[in-house]
């Protein structure tokens, strides 16, 4: 049996600086600047929010899974770094009372989803789409983030977190989408380091079992 | 050069090319081609990173690979996705049984840190160069960039996960003259740096050489083992065929 590390946050709604509701299968693209603490809420519980970060001073400084595998374990949770592709801290999970986050499992595609569910899934809503519709569409924030967004492109789509999705590996290098870890009201709070501009697909996946086939929606939180 | 290491069929081979330790190589690798790479030395670590070539967007995916075939490492009838659900290459023969998928590259940082400065005017082409530098370089070469670094495989390395999440590089995983054969089911540019892992906690800075040798094996037929290894695989392989219709 695993025991996780729950640590709980002081903040509360009433004086975060933002406070929005992001239904499942819709994108969000928003800067977090350095010092501000960054919640997600699963709302309904098991939702996964696949999210990736930027430097908000140059894209192509972004979140990289491997870098972050390097330093932390390969669960994400309180405690752990959020490193970029030139191993610079972005962010830092400062509270968590899910326990477990993946790093490794990337979005669904609609190109993935013919691959691992059957070849006429491609039709369905995927995380990648999402993303891609995001770059297109932002058109919030400062001036420099604008024309980062604009040059943004697939190129820039890496392995991404998967909050509150549980993906186990064994010691024999065996890897499964096991049942969710996360429930109503769980939450995974994380803190700035340098000014970021964050990317979120509210997974829209309909075949994986883990999610009991119900996307939901999240609630996102920003305090200064 | 004639071949020397694992020789393949004379009939079907192409070239041959030692990749010396800490060194960096690329080249276009076409559909049913395939190389047999080998560690001649047995603590050799191969980084490696591929490109579709007439697509450079299209790229080996490290999530879709793990989860289309539930495993977080690599070995024979494993195949290689891009980031478009097709199969770039697979392995259809290995001696050593765990290729590293999550470890990531070592920077120059990270070899500066365990191993102290040997820069070229004082060591010459016996420096320390990292697997980032590398594959930037290679990458480079096509016009790409920092961008298209993504999360890369590792050959010859293992890393595995505890019960608790924390990861272990393996040292002694390698035994001289292992090999792998990597068949390439696209035509793909293939990217790579033989700098060491970069968990590898060895002290010494002692990356093994590898060869490669290139051969025709001709495309995966109805029966391969890597399309038929999963109903994934054979979607994949199925996916990737259209492409070459
Ligand atoms: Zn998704």
């Amino acid at each position: 049996m695993t025991t996780f590390n729950l640590v709980e946050s002081k903040l509360t709604p009433d004086t975060a600086v933002y406070d929005q509701v992001l239904p499942a299968g819709e994108g969000w693209l928003h800067p977090i600047r350095a010092g501000q603490t960054f919640r997600i809420l699963d709302l309904e519980g098991n939702q996964a929010v696949d999210t990736l970060f930027y430097s908000a001073d140059d894209f192509t400084e972004r979140y990289s899974a491997t870098e972050t595998l390097k330093q932390d374990a390969l669960y994400l949770t309180a405690g752990s770094r959020l490193v970029s592709s030139r191993g610079r801290e972005m962010l830092t999970i400062t509270a968590d009372t899910c326990g477990r986050h993946d790093t490794l499992g990337g979005a669904c595609s609609a190109e993935s989803n013919t691959v691992r569910y059957a070849l006429d899934k491609r039709p369905m809503h995927s995380c990648r789409d999402t993303f891609l519709k995001c770059l297109w569409q932002y058109e919030g924030g400062h001036a420099r983030e604008r024309r980062a967004v604009g040059a943004f492109t697939k190129r820039d789509i890496t392995a991404n977190i998967n909050f509150f999705m549980n993906v186990p590996v064994t010691p024999e290098g065996g890897l499964e989408f096991a049942d969710g870890v996360s429930a109503p009201g769980k939450y995974v709070e994380m803190r700035a380091a340098m000014d970021v501009l964050c990317l979120i697909s509210n997974c829209p996946q309909l075949n994986n079992p883990c999610n009991a086939y119900n996307p939901t929606p999240v609630r996102l939180l920003i305090w200064d | 050069m004639t071949q020397s290491v694992h020789p393949v069929p004379p009939d079907t081979f192409l070239w041959e090319e030692m990749l010396p330790g800490g060194c960096h190589w690329s080249g276009l690798m076409r559909r049913g081609t395939a190389l047999r790479i080998a560690d001649t030395g047995g603590r050799a670590n191969l980084s490696a990173l591929f490109v579709r070539a007439d697509e450079k967007l299209e790229r080996y995916n490290m999530p879709d690979t793990l989860k289309a075939q539930h495993t977080a490492m690599l070995t024979r009838g494993h195949a290689l996705y891009s980031d478009m659900g097709r199969v770039m290459c697979s392995i259809t023969a290995d001696t050593r049984g765990w290729h590293d998928t999550i470890g990531g590259v070592s920077t120059d940082a990270g070899i500066l840190a365990r191993h102290g400065a040997a820069p070229y005017q004082t060591h010459r082409n016996t420096m320390h160069r990292s697997a980032e530098d590398g594959l930037l370089i290679e990458l480079g070469k096509y016009g790409l960039g920092v961008r298209d670094l993504m999360a890369n495989v590792n050959f010859f390395s293992k890393v595995t996960v505890a019960g608790d999440g924390t990861l272990h590089y393996v040292p002694d995983h390698g035994a001289a003259n292992d090999w792998l054969d990597l068949r390439f089911d696209m035509d793909v540019i293939a990217v790579f740096s033989a700098a060491p892992h970069a968990l590898d906690t060895r002290a010494d800075y002692a990356p093994g050489d590898v060869v490669l040798t290139a051969w025709h094996s001709g495309p995966a037929d109805a029966a391969d083992a890597c399309r038929n290894a999963c109903p994934e695989n054979q979607r994949g392989f199925y996916r990737t065929d259209l492409l070459y219709r």
